[in-house]
């Protein structure tokens, strides 16, 4: 923190100090001088904890303002959100202040949820203080009047900025930025984080970069008290694997019971749902439990909402919905359910308890299984240091550039030099070169392809002067409808009907029109079979068939559901995690603060085998069922291995290995082959040259990178949301990008799509990044046992063999599969 | 691993199924294709939908690659060769040209299909409805009712199949032995779910099976193994 900065007194309005005085609080210092930053016209980075009275220091420049309210009333400050809730939730807190100090100011919110008539009154009439989304403000941005509407802007406060900056998301409100700030020149922007890794690179995302790199002013509020943190010892045996944390029920719900209120965050909606039926199962005082995760009804989850900040709940079991600094009411207790993945993430849930910085928040971590007790121990050890996982530093994403560039057409008539100038001047592409903007220009105007042949169609057109303008409204429309960087998964509406279908019809015919419970993947309800039983919603329900976009469900009469929860975890192990979880292990003089279970569990694996070091990687191979197990523990996170897995399952098949499937968690990875892999090199097999022609070949048929260019080209505008959509008629024959896929990539491999769905891949879904990283890492420092029997380690992943599905491309393995069943009903 | 293509009998012929979606006439020298789609990617342009204008090529270089393998003496295009009746406008003059080597020295005939009521002008080979040959009868729109001999495109199959590493949904011929849907050739035909009720009154008797397009062969699957989407 800065020094010699003058009293809070000099700083503040008498008005606001004696409402500070009234409430019974002294200004903190942060926020006086945020205050000051701000108000000299300084683009201001806010670092403070959960609890901190961020929100109101981010707001106060601008309440200031009012002390003497303007005579015209243009928008004089926007601020912006990751999530709608949190818009809604901070006017509500803003009210207070703004009545309590006698001010008159006009707060009003925008969102995907305002209507029609509100949201062209606001264009009309704006409110001063406008609280709204990323993707309202690329709308209003891409409107002719946005020149007159953010003319006087004087203040943009953006929230929750550690949360957004290294995302998609991000990436599009820093372009929306860079426009603000050539519309009014005189605008101060201040952005608010929870505690960072690495200030300098949020102050830079907030700060212009072009004409010159400049730096947002940094000021670091006093960190809270340190979190009471503990890590459940169970009594009960501790699992080998698996994340449903059923031994811990009991004694969760029993700290539930004596807490005033919890949360209990888990890591999927599956767990979620899980842990909120079992918990229902013990529930025997009737306590209220509410369950809370993005695919329930929207109506539903305010109702939770609701009912917290009322503080009618006893727990509430959520996902990471929760996570961001929502103030729902008065929790004391949080319990994360499985490993925290992030030392960050763990954070910011702990400060979902106690919003006072002078008390302490108490968490407690239940690891789920043995693994993740390293896990959550390593997560504990680095919140008690305060310490963060490295944030990941990108470069923009290009089909967000091209989103970004219709939308200033949209606008009005732009110069591709004053565009591309102001484009450079976002954080995430400062580096842009000149030839990368003018590729992502060609496709938004025509495709941008090598064979020019869409000329005559094109979307965006150049006027006589040069500038470039929309070639008619329509195209606005499009964008409008489009707009935004979050392409959902193909989603079902799990809808509840009374009765049966007919037998073994899958798509009978079924009464429809009952209650909709909220939506599904689809990719998990096509792994059902009919009357198949899953969790959702708290209830066990069976799948009586698909029709149109909707799962017809009814209520089971069963206590179990068939269909088990199916993914570990959403969020991949941090690499910062992983190293603490590492230095964990291979050092027995900190095991003195694992329980017992696990201690005795890694001193057997050091008898049988070894531990993995600090810094090598442990290959392990054994014999088993007719069967030969190769693992390895690189604890790099379940994306990377994945990709790891694929890469390595081809070489070992051009080795004469014979490997028939593999599966990986977030700590190691275990292939298993016909052939023994005991006799094989792994230093040849992990050699960095995987990453070259290997990964080229695997990629060209991986149907994640199909999944992530058919992100790109949604987000870009190559297609539109509503493309590939179920069709309402059946009849209608459904198009998938993958085919544009195979026929991009054959004809024109450099195209900027494929480009974009590669780094998205790399830093992403595949995570090539972190797994090159360990490639380096371990070159020279592989270890290998050729071990007579499973290893105490290895029989974690072992046991998850069968649980979740082998992530085959082995497509054509499938068929071959259903054939080959047709075969043997034949002979039998 | 090799080309594998399978045989598929429709009636008393041996018909070679090719995994890249056509059929061979051993006896006749006549290749069979259906749904060849032709500038689709250039239809959607039109409508600023820019999907990459190589869906064409993409078609034809798969065709010369059959032609090649079988030297076929008659090409059948089973209708909807192109996606709609300005595809000549738009056609690249180089796959105009690819298209003509291909048929140099050979029998061409186009089927009509719903989309191609008026072909590109200038076009070499032969239009018709329907061909019959032998006991077999060829035409775009499988017909109504049961049938004897019948070889059709037009529905787009495709089989969605489940196992244990995953989905897939594949194009595929659908066939009982006396009527055969052929699977769609273009590069960005889409594919329709074999399950759908267009099929079920093609094959009342519910005895017919996917013969699905795997990456170099064929596999035949019951019907009960293809799930609906």
């Amino acid at each position: 923190m800065k020094k010699g900065q003058p009293g809070p007194v000099e700083a503040l309005p008498q008005r606001f100090s004696a409402w500070f005085s009234v409430r019974g609080w002294t200004p903190r210092a942060h926020q006086i001088e945020l205050l000051r930053s701000a108000r000299e016209g300084r683009n201001t980075l806010l670092i403070a904890p959960t609890g901190g009275g961020k929100t109101l220091a981010g707001f106060l420049p601008a309440l200031v303002d009012f002390e003497r309210p303007p005579v015209q009333r243009p928008l004089h400050t926007l601020y912006i959100s990751p999530l709608k809730a949190l818009a809604v939730d901070v006017r509500r807190n803003l009210e207070i202040p703004i009545a309590e100090i006698g001010l008159r100011v006009r707060v009003e919110t925008r969102t995907g949820d305002t209507s029609a008539s509100k949201r062209q009154r606001q264009r009309r009439d704006p409110p001063d203080l406008l609280l709204t989304t990323p993707e309202q403000l690329a709308l209003l941005l891409a409107s002719a009047d946005s020149r007159t509407l953010f003319a006087d802007l004087r203040y943009v406060v953006i929230d929750e900025l550690h949360a957004i900056s290294a995302s998609k998301r991000g990436d599009l409100l820093s372009l929306g930025l860079t426009r603000l700030r050539a519309i009014a020149p005189g605008l101060t922007a201040i952005g608010l984080s929870a505690t960072v890794r690495d200030p300098p690179e949020l102050q830079s995302w907030l700060a212009p970069q072009f004409p010159r790199h400049e730096s947002a002013a940094l000021v670091v509020a006093p960190p809270g008290a340190p979190a009471d943190l503990s890590i459940l010892d169970t009594r009960e045996i501790l699992p080998w694997a698996g994340h449903s944390a059923r031994h811990a029920l009991g004694e969760i719900y029993a700290r539930i019971r004596a807490a005033r209120m919890s949360l209990v965050f888990v890591n999927t909606r599956a767990q979620a749902e899980y842990i909120f039926q079992e918990l229902w199962r013990r529930n025997e005082d009737n306590l209220p439990i509410a369950l809370h995760h993005g695919s329930l009804d929207v109506a539903q989850r305010r109702r939770v909402e609701e009912a917290m900040a009322q503080g009618r709940l006893k727990a509430v079991v959520c996902t990471s919905t929760l996570d961001l600094g929502i103030d729902w009411g008065d929790v004391d207790l949080v319990v994360n359910v499985g490993a925290p993945k992030g030392a960050s993430r763990l954070a910011q849930r702990i400060g979902r308890a106690n919003h006072r910085l002078d008390e302490p928040s108490r968490a407690i971590l239940v690891p789920a299984n043995r693994f993740e007790v390293l896990e959550c121990r390593a997560a504990v050890d680095a919140a008690r240091e305060g310490a963060q996982d490295t944030a990941i530093a990108r470069a923009g994403a290009l089909d967000v550039l091209c989103q970004h560039i219709l939308g200033m057409a949209c606008a009005g008539p732009f110069g591709a030099d004053d565009l591309y100038f102001e484009i450079v001047s976002a954080a995430p592409y400062a580096r842009l070169p000149r030839a990368m903007f003018d590729a992502a220009l060609g496709f938004v105007s025509t495709g941008g392809y090598a064979l020019k042949s869409y000329e005559r169609f094109a979307k965006i057109k150049q006027m006589k002067d040069g500038r470039w303008r929309v070639a008619n409204r329509a195209i606005v429309q499009a964008y409008r409808m489009n707009v935004g960087t979050i392409v959902e998964a193909d989603m079902l509406k799990v809808r509840l009907v009374r009765g049966g279908g007919g037998t073994g019809a899958y798509t009978g015919p079924l009464r429809r029109g009952g209650r909709a419970l909220g939506e599904i993947e689809e990719s998990f309800i096509e792994m059902l079979a009919p009357r198949d039983t899953f969790l959702f919603g708290g209830e066990i329900l069976a799948l009586q068939g698909i029709v149109e976009d909707e799962a017809l469900v009814t209520r089971a009469s069963s206590d179990a559901p068939k269909i088990p929860s199916y993914a570990g975890g959403k969020f991949p192990l941090s690499t910062y995690l992983a190293m603490r979880v590492r230095r964990l292990l291979s050092d027995p003089r900190e095991w003195s603060a694992l329980p017992e279970q696990v201690s005795d569990w890694l001193r057997l694996q050091q008898l049988r085998s070894e531990l993995p070091g600090r810094d090598n990687l442990l290959v392990e191979s054994f014999p088993r069922g007719g069967r030969f197990y190769l693992a390895l523990y690189p604890f790099e996170g379940r994306l990377a291995h994945n990709t790891l897995g694929m890469l390595l399952t081809r070489r070992m098949e051009r080795a004469g290995l014979k490997p028939l499937g593999f599966v990986a968690n977030d700590y190691a990875l275990c292939v298993w082959s016909l052939a023994d892999s005991g006799a094989a090199h792994p230093d040849a097999l992990l050699a960095q040259d995987m990453l070259g022609d290997d990964l080229e070949e695997w990629l060209e048929e991986a149907s994640l990178m199909k999944r992530t260019f058919r992100n790109c080209a949604i987000v870009a505008g190559m297609i539109e949301r509503n493309f590939i959509g179920r069709n309402k008629s059946s009849r209608q024959v459904r198009m998938s990008t993958d085919l544009i896929y195979d026929v991009l990539r054959r004809h024109e491999p450099d195209h900027i799509l494929l480009q974009a769905a590669r780094a998205d891949a790399a830093s992403g879904l595949l995570d090539l990044d972190r797994l090159a990283g360990m490639l380096a890492r371990v070159k020279g420092k592989i270890v290998h046992r050729v071990l007579d029997r499973v290893s105490p380690l290895a029989v974690t992943i072992m046991l998850e063999i069968g649980r979740e599905s082998v992530y085959g491309e082995a497509q054509d393995a499938i068929l071959a599969d259903a054939a080959e069943a047709l075969i043997e009903e034949a002979q039998a | 691993m090799p080309r594998q293509p399978a045989v598929l009998k429709i009636m008393t012929v041996d018909f070679i199924a090719d995994p890249a979606g056509a059929l061979y006439w051993l006896d006749e020298r006549m290749l069979i294709v259906a749904d060849l789609h032709f500038e689709k990617g250039s239809a959607f342009a039109a409508k600023k939908i820019f999907l990459p204008p190589y869906d064409t090529a993409a078609a034809l270089a798969a065709l010369a690659a059959l032609v090649a393998i079988y030297n076929p003496k008659v090409v059948l295009a089973l209708g909807d060769s192109f996606h709609d009746g300005r595809a000549g406008e738009r056609i690249a003059a180089a796959d105009v040209r690819a298209l003509r080597r291909l048929q140099a020295g050979r029998d061409w005939i186009w089927i009509a299909g719903n989309h191609d009521r008026i072909l590109p002008s200038g076009l070499e080979g032969e239009r018709r409805e329907t061909l019959s040959v032998g006991e077999i009868a060829f035409r775009h729109e499988p017909g109504e009712g049961p049938s004897r001999g019948e070889i059709a495109g037009h529905l787009h199959p495709v089989a969605k199949v489940v196992g244990r590493g995953g989905r897939v949904r594949r194009r595929c011929f659908v066939s009982d032995g006396s009527r055969c849907v052929m699977p769609a050739f273009g590069a960005y035909a889409g594919g329709l779910n074999l399950h759908d009720a267009a099929f079920a009154v093609l094959f009342r008797n519910n005895d017919h099976s996917a013969h699905v397009l795997g990456r170099e062969k064929v596999y035949s699957i019951p019907l009960r193994r293809c799930l609906p989407d």
